[in-house]
């Protein structure tokens, strides 16, 4: 017996076999990412929820979105029921206080760390209140417009101090927005009020 | 004159494909690597909010996601039609799986990570706040702070 040449495999199909595999996971990937509005929660803490805190009444507004969607806002200057579009501009007065009127939050010095002292709103709280049955549409809607508020305060504090806006800015000068406009918006449990329960 | 032209029939070279594999499997590789499967199938229906103010998720792996709407047609034989809460694979009607979820998100992250995870909330539009809020009592409980509403970037702004 000689000796039998192994015969070479045939490997033009190797380039298909992959092509396959390619357009398999081609199909199956989802590049998309996630997007969203963040928030952070408070901590769960018993003893600190039972105590209440005291707030001046000039630094807070109310939102109450009732069981039919309605949108109620209430502090000391203003009292009634809003379109959701309306409340921007609304938690923007409130929030700024451009012209220091005394029923809205008071300004005080507050001296952000590693900039410079700052006149400005610090303590004022947007209270966000629903009841169990307030659709989900509106209530994101709501926290949208707030977040449209800050976000167009910290823009327009951006230009003016920083002369650029605040897409432009780096992370420390975000930080200073951030710092001169809190993020302040507390949600209390949702009530049973006007359910009829 | 003869001394030019070519005598014969001249063929075209035939071009080496012996490294078109290792081409498209190098490629491949790069989406095996990228990819990331949908890890649950869905069992609720949603349709997120839309908004303005939207921001992107950074890194995907510090995100574990719950998902609350109606049960999927296939399963609403069973189930009916109710707001039902998802966590991985398992549907709930009330949010008291939600913190053993949270546990067994946060043991499967690396230690660095841990106190960034985020949860994703895909909440159906039409969703009672009721439910909502009683996910977002069960997530302090757990000390998984940070929460994002999913929601569509909205180009008209009004």
């Amino acid at each position: 017996m000689g000796k039998r040449k192994v015969p070479q495999l045939n490997q033009s199909s190797t380039a298909d076999i992959s092509f396959i595999l390619l357009i398999f996971f081609l199909v199956t990937t989802s590049m998309d990412t996630d997007t969203g509005l963040s928030r952070r929660l408070p901590e769960w803490d018993p003893e600190a929820m039972e105590q209440e805190v005291q707030v001046k009444k000039r630094n807070v507004m109310t939102v109450q979105v009732n069981k039919d969607n309605e949108v109620f806002v209430k502090h000391e200057k203003f009292e009634g029921v809003v379109e959701p579009s309306q409340l921007k501009d609304l938690a923007k007065e409130f929030i700024a206080n451009p012209e220091n009127d005394p029923s809205l939050p008071a300004l005080e010095e507050y001296d952000i760390p590693g900039f410079k002292v700052v006149i400005t709103t610090v303590k004022h709280v947007i209270s966000l209140q629903t009841d169990r049955v307030t659709g989900y549409d509106i209530y994101f809607k709501v926290q949208n417009e707030l977040t449209a508020a800050y976000n167009e305060l910290r823009d327009a504090w951006c230009k003016s101090t920083f002369g650029k806006g605040w897409n432009d800015c780096n992370d420390d000068e975000k930080a200073f927005a951030k710092a001169m406009y809190p993020s302040k918006i507390s949600e209390a449990e949702p009530k049973q009020y006007g359910s009829g329960k | 004159m003869s001394k030019f032209r070519s005598n014969g029939k001249r063929e075209m070279p035939e071009l080496n494909t012996s490294s078109l594999p290792d081409l498209i499997f190098s490629v491949l590789f790069f989406f095996m690597m990228v990819t990331s499967m949908r890890d649950v199938e869905l069992r609720v229906q949603f349709t997120t909010p839309s908004g303005t103010e939207i921001e992107k998720l950074e890194r995907k792996s510090l995100v574990s996601h719950i998902y609350i709407g109606p049960p999927t047609k296939k399963e609403r034989l069973a189930l009916g039609s109710g707001t039902r809460i998802q966590l991985n694979d398992v549907l709930y009607a009330d949010p008291s799986g939600v913190r053993d979820f949270v546990r067994s998100e946060r043991e499967s992250m690396y230690e660095h990570d841990k106190p960034f995870m985020k949860m994703s909330l895909k909440i159906d539009t039409k969703t009672q706040m009721g439910i909502v809020t009683d996910v977002k009592q069960e997530l302090r409980k757990a000390a998984a702070l940070n929460i994002v509403y999913s929601a569509t970037k909205d180009k008209q702004s009004y």
